[in-house]
């Protein structure tokens, strides 16, 4: 019996030992240790793309997933500065992982970027994020919209609304049509950041984009200090008269919400937005429509995702960043991702028949390289992006005048 | 009768080996720490401490900042009115405990339960029970009470009350606990002795008991100004520091610009001025304790 047993053992052993020894002279392992944030239902299915797609071009990929974008963003610093890095972390397309350029903490894709000549193959506001002193530091992965107009179809029909606005005086006057068909006019999560993203939707359409460079770009006080910016500011705060009392402090998603039940008109909300719709089994451009502004040379707001690569000698880890940096940027990874993300690819060399209408447009649009305007998070230092978010918070919900808050907007800009 | 030295005579080697991994961590992880963050609070780091030095730049920042302002003013509010309700209600509730209710251990975990729970879930079910179109203000209307109104969360000037209920609903329950241990632990002779002299119960409670009470209290106190000082999780929970900016508090501004605005000199700013102004109002009172517990009188 004893002696039975110890046989069973030393066989099961010997299995292992066999399984173990096949495993490692079958896959060359490419180990790749990714942190990201993507957590939810369509964000995990858009990811598991990008690892399916390593995992075929001969990778390993590991998932680090981290609930929430500033604890992905601090555990893959802490892991940086700790001396572990992962193979590649997650940043959104932005000043984010500049100071992390600065001290020479990341190593460049130079390599694949010349081979795939993503010069030619990205956008311009993406290449200025990603592109420091002629080195490429980062992989982009999607582009998203983050102010586009989502209308329900069947609030607009109730309300009497025929077609999209084309100004944003049709675009009050819609809304003054759904407060009078009893609906709520503008779903608003009132959360800094949704109160900021419906701020700079206005500020792209009503200012226009040489005034938004000149002031997300330049940081230039006089224009902060015009006129023309007042009207902003002005515009901004009008469509304060159309959220309903329940709006501070709401969630995104159940603002969406509101707009699929048909209980609200219309949310300005990046096209993150559409996976809410598509889980209510809303199709865009039958129960819901979309635009990006108003009329056909409306800006259209870039901002998006990119993989870093942390700075590593090791030969086999290098091998394992720069195959992550070519299948994520590869056209089937890029439309597999996108389909499920609701973003769009960062290239325009893809089939895009399998995406929905509203990123058909944004395909569209990217094509016209005027009506690109870079999101301010590309712009600004982190630091004050957050001032002047707490600047356009408080001028939204309090009793501010139009004046005082142009102040504190010029004042956030350059102390 | 040979008789080994006293106990406490001997060096108690063991005892102090036994310490000496939890001294090493109150050093290298507490007072280290607290070092590091005030020589990083003189620099100009941004997402990475750095070594330059700028002097009191980043305080001076700090000190200009509506909304650290705002902070400390919201925390001194939100402090004062928390403390003095979680004490009063967790007393009444001990008190009324002490009654010898029949089902006392299923009251005790009725009261007791809110604290075991994160406020992270809470939270979310307060903002919903206190949003107008979602809440009480909604059910009211509902039954028939059109001008029933109920909307504090989402105006400015009385957000913050909102944060203050829904804490004291979790934290009163701990306050309970304590005082009943302190009311369980009063002689029963006292309440014979005051029987016997035909003093009023509510007499013997204020005059007699809450006096005897003052150890729990003041534990009690000690633990709920540690809730005050890191209020983070029913803010961010219930309102992300809004309306605007009217319910934000210092530990949330101190997490917002030591992650997402990625700047750790300031955010390591203001945690100098949190950590002062907190040892400035505990240092005296812990003092006055340990004096207390030095004279000779004392029990």
């Amino acid at each position: 019996m004893h002696c039975r047993r110890k046989l069973i053992g030393s066989l099961v052993a010997a299995f292992c030992a066999t399984l173990a020894l096949q495993g490692s002279a079958l896959a060359d392992p490419l180990q790749a240790n990714v942190i990201h944030w993507w957590t939810s239902g369509g964000e995990s299915a858009a990811i598991k793309q990008f690892a399916d797609a390593y995992n075929k071009a001969g990778g390993l990929w590991v998932d680090n997933a981290i609930a929430g974008a500033d604890q992905a963003r601090a555990t893959a610093i802490n892991r940086i500065i700790g001396g572990d890095p992962p193979t590649a972390a997650q940043f959104n397309t932005s000043k984010q992982f500049h100071d992390l350029i600065d001290q020479g903490l990341l190593n460049n894709v130079d390599a694949v970027a010349v081979k795939q000549n993503w010069d030619a193959a990205f956008p311009q506001s993406i290449l200025d994020s990603i592109k420091v002193k002629g080195h490429f530091y980062a992989a982009p992965v999607d582009i998203h919209m983050p102010a586009w107009f989502f209308y329900s179809k069947p609030a607009f029909q109730k309300a009497g609304i025929a077609a999209e606005p084309k100004s944003f005086d049709e675009f009050i006057g819609d809304l003054d049509k759904l407060k009078a068909a009893g609906l709520i006019p503008l779903a608003l999560g009132g959360q800094a950041w949704q109160e900021k993203i419906t701020f700079d939707a206005v500020f792209a359409d009503v200012g226009g984009p040489d005034l938004y460079l000149k002031i997300y770009r330049d940081r230039d006080v006089a224009a902060a200090k015009s006129d023309a910016f007042k009207k902003v500011l002005i515009a901004f705060k009008k469509l304060h008269n159309y959220v309903d009392p329940g709006s501070p402090g709401r969630n995104w998603n159940d603002a969406t919400a509101l707009v699929i039940s048909g209980r609200a008109g219309v949310q300005i909300m990046g096209d993150w937005a559409k996976g809410e719709f598509s889980a209510a089994q809303q199709t865009a451009g039958k129960d819901f429509g979309c635009f990006p502004g108003f009329g056909p040379h409306s800006p259209y707001l870039v901002a998006g995702d990119v993989f870093v690569f942390p700075k590593t000698d090791n030969p086999t880890a290098i091998k394992a960043q720069q195959l992550l940096a070519t299948v994520m940027t590869s056209p089937a990874a890029q439309v597999a991702f996108s389909a499920k993300k609701g973003s769009i690819p960062i290239r325009a060399d893809i089939d895009d028949s399998s995406l929905d209408i509203c990123a058909k447009e944004g395909i569209a649009i990217m094509k016209d390289k005027t009506r690109q305007l870079p999101n301010p998070e590309m712009l600004l230092s982190p630091d004050r992006q957050g001032a002047l978010q707490d600047v356009v918070t408080n001028f939204w919900n309090k009793n501010q005048s139009v004046d005082d808050a142009q102040k504190a907007f010029a004042s956030a800009l350059t102390d | 009768m040979r008789r080994a030295k006293p106990l406490r005579k001997r060096f108690p080697l063991a005892a102090y080996a036994a310490l000496t991994p939890m001294a090493l961590t109150a050093v290298f992880a507490y007072v280290g720490t607290m070092l590091w963050t005030a020589r990083v609070s003189l620099s100009n780091s941004r997402t990475f401490p750095s070594g330059d030095f700028v002097g009191a730049a980043q305080y001076v920042r700090l000190f200009n900042n509506q909304r650290w302002l705002l902070s400390l003013q919201n925390i001194v509010v939100y402090g004062a009115l928390f403390i003095v309700a979680c004490m009063i209600i967790g007393l009444l509730l001990a008190i009324f405990i002490d009654q010898k209710v029949t089902a006392e251990g299923v009251l005790r975990a009725v009261f007791l339960y809110p604290y075991a729970m994160s406020f992270v879930a809470t939270g979310l079910v307060w903002q919903w029970i206190l949003n107008p179109e979602l809440g009480i203000q909604a059910v009211l209307q509902k039954l028939g009470f059109p001008q029933a109104h109920f909307d504090w969360i989402v105006q400015q000037d009385s957000v913050l009350y909102t944060i203050v209920i829904a804490t004291v609903w979790q934290a009163s329950g701990l306050v309970m606990a304590l005082m009943l241990a302190g009311l369980r632990g009063i002689d029963e002779e006292i309440w014979m002795a005051a029987r016997i002299d035909g003093i009023p119960r509510w007499r013997v409670y204020l005059s007699i008991v809450i006096p005897m009470l003052k150890p729990s209290l003041s534990t009690a106190f000690v633990l709920l100004f540690v809730m005050v000082v890191k209020l983070y999780d029913a803010v961010v929970a219930m309102t992300q520091g809004g309306p605007g900016t009217a319910s934000e508090v210092p530990a949330k501004f101190i997490m917002d610009y030591l992650f997402g605005r990625a700047n750790i000199g300031l955010a390591s700013a203001a945690s100098m001025v949190l950590l002062s102004s907190v040892l400035v109002i505990l240092a005296p009172f812990f003092y006055l304790r340990s004096r207390a517990a030095l004279r000779p009188d004392a029990r």
